[in-house]
């Protein structure tokens, strides 16, 4: 019950917060979509690192680790420290430069514009919306597990089904509903906001939830000495194929839509210094106590010395939630929940204003034209669309669940694929339109192809000749774009100038 | 100073595979298993190297780019 009042406490600060951020909102589409081009350093780093970590980094880390051990961390924690701010400097700072300069809003804008295709665009939006569903799914899935973990018992008259414990449903229709209202209020500047206050929260949160939990389990080292060995080393858990693979999967926030769009409400190029410089050590700090937890989990047990913190059989999506509802006092719990709820909603406010906006600029507005619509009909189109993609990411949720690290792979794995695309248009002046069309269409079947293989993400252990499903995606989509860029007439001059004059 | 800020990145990268402690289960400090350990270090040393392609390696942009947008 004290969790569950804690966390509806705090989700009353973020709709104070969202009703703030609104106030300041002028009204007017650019506004909305992009801040006025007008966010500091600060809170570009806070948006964008909140942005990036979600259930997957808290709930799905933990569950991992829990499953498979250490490797988590090396696997896709530190790769992503030195290929996130890579992919910052390297695609980031020239897509802000591009887009402050042409005034593109989207990815699909400056992919149309460079690859010289209107119907690009058509082809993009439903692929690039399509792998943001599981994204969503992945934070609505880990904020209920969560939630079900640490109020186990608190309501037993009220949800029998689930032992007294707030359903993912409901937890799941809430936090949807406390998103949407603070973006509504004020679109990316409030989300902005909002990422901002809430990485702080997770963060410190989850050092909290670190401390109390070796505490309780009699400090770090009897916490780590209980572990199961087998899960502190790699050998066993994951080959080196694997291990060497999984590096290619934090290319894809070079794909991500939303991260595009938060790139290009920077104030200026300066504002990127911060984010690239301290994204590694903030990944570090909220990775490595959820590993720790994850692998502490694998050999703690209650006070009484014999039952195990977490059941046989267990998913390790309740991990966390577990560890954190059993081995925490009720107010502890309530904050450290508050805290993962706050990964969550700090990537799903992200990714809903980003679909709002492909959706209003890439299809309405190109199809009917900007005349025909007023900047308040805009806006609202974008948040009809939101509630659309929120209404199918829930149904979506309501299925039988993923592990939330399973599910989250693939979703980055289908936009890592992707990445050659927006490398060679940033990047190789060959690259032609029918290359790209070859490298979208032959990178979204082999994601297709795959994922359908794996029984939609069923099979955790799924591979490809021993590597990470991402490697033939990736594959595919450069070698098709690269031949067939080689075998087709190159962009025009007029393109070539506006792209790879000035040096960006 | 440029080429080598890059050429750090590039052997963080080659670092990254820590092929030889796959077996290692040590505890480092009694809490930490070496590989996780030696990857902490590896994202401090990441950050580091970001620090220096900022210092040295940053990009050159046009007047118009670095012209600030509207204060937030």
């Amino acid at each position: 019950m004290t969790q569950t009042i804690i966390v509806i406490i705090y989700l009353f600060l973020l709709l104070g917060l969202g009703y703030l951020s609104g106030r300041l909102f002028r009204g007017n589409s650019n506004d909305f979509f992009v801040a006025s081009r007008s966010i500091g350093p600060v809170v570009l780093f806070m948006s964008i690192f909140g942005t990036t970590m979600t259930a997957f980094a808290m709930v799905g880390s933990t569950g991992e680790s829990f499953r498979v051990g250490i490797a988590t961390y090396g696997k896709i924690a530190s790769s992503s420290a030195l290929i996130h701010s890579a992919c910052f400097f390297m695609i980031g700072l020239p897509l802000w430069a591009l887009g402050k300069r042409n005034g593109f809003h989207t990815q699909i804008e400056f992919f149309r514009s460079r690859f010289e295709s209107s119907k690009m665009g058509y082809l993009l939006f439903p692929i690039l919306v399509g792998l943001i569903i599981p994204y969503l799914l992945v934070g609505l899935m880990g904020a209920g597990s969560v939630m079900q973990g640490v109020t186990r018992g608190a309501f037993p008259e009220l949800f029998t089904s689930t032992g007294g414990a707030v359903p993912p449903w409901l937890t799941a229709l809430v936090i949807s509903g406390v998103v949407l209202y603070y973006i509504f209020a004020g679109g990316v500047r409030s989300a902005a906001w909002a990422n901002t206050f809430q990485t702080v929260v997770f963060i410190i949160m989850g050092f909290i939830a670190f401390v109390t939990i070796s505490s309780k389990l009699g400090g770090m080292e009897v916490a780590s000495k209980m572990a199961d060995t087998a899960k502190t080393i790699r050998s066993g858990n994951i080959t080196e194929l694997q291990f060497f693979s999984y590096c290619l999967i934090p290319l894809s926030v070079g794909m991500f839509p939303h991260l595009f769009q938060n790139c290009l409400t920077a104030k200026s190029a300066k504002s990127f210094k911060l984010t690239l410089i301290a994204h590694p050590i903030a990944i570090m700090l909220t990775w490595i106590p959820c590993i720790l937890i994850g692998l502490w989990a694998t050999g703690a047990v209650m006070p009484d010395g014999i039952t195990p913190v977490i059941p046989e059989g267990a998913s390790p999506n309740a991990v966390l939630g577990m560890m954190v509802g059993k081995l925490t006092t009720p107010i502890i719990g309530g904050l450290v929940t508050a805290g993962i709820l706050a990964a969550v909603m700090s990537s799903l406010d992200s990714q809903f204003v980003a679909v709002g906006t492909m959706f209003t600029k890439d299809i309405v507005v190109h199809s009917f034209g900007a005349k025909r619509f007023s900047e308040k009909q805009l806006v609202m189109l974008a948040r009809g669309f939101i509630c659309l993609i929120v209404l199918v990411t829930y149904l979506f949720t309501l299925a039988e669940p993923r592990q939330v690290f399973s599910l989250g792979i693939w979703c980055f794995s289908g936009f890592a694929g992707l990445f050659p695309l927006v490398f060679a248009a940033i990047y190789w002046k060959r690259a032609t339109k029918a290359g790209a069309y070859a490298g979208i269409i032959g990178g979204t079947l082999m994601w297709i192809v795959l994922f359908q293989a794996s029984g939609f993400g069923a099979d955790k252990e799924y591979s490809i000749g021993g590597t990470m499903p991402v490697v033939p995606i990736f594959f595919t989509c450069a070698i098709s774009l690269i031949v067939v860029s080689l075998f087709t007439s190159a962009p025009s001059q007029s393109t070539l100038d506006k792209f790879f004059t000035k040096k960006a | 100073m440029k080429s080598l800020a890059i050429a750090f990145m590039f052997v963080l990268f080659v670092l990254h595979q820590d092929f030889w402690l796959k077996d290692n289960g040590t505890l480092v400090m009694g809490i930490l298993p070496a590989s996780l350990a030696y990857h902490m270090a590896f994202t401090f040393l990441a950050a580091i190297g970001w620090y220096f392609m900022v210092r040295f390696a940053w990009p050159h942009f046009s007047e118009d780019d670095e012209e600030e947008g509207v204060e937030s």
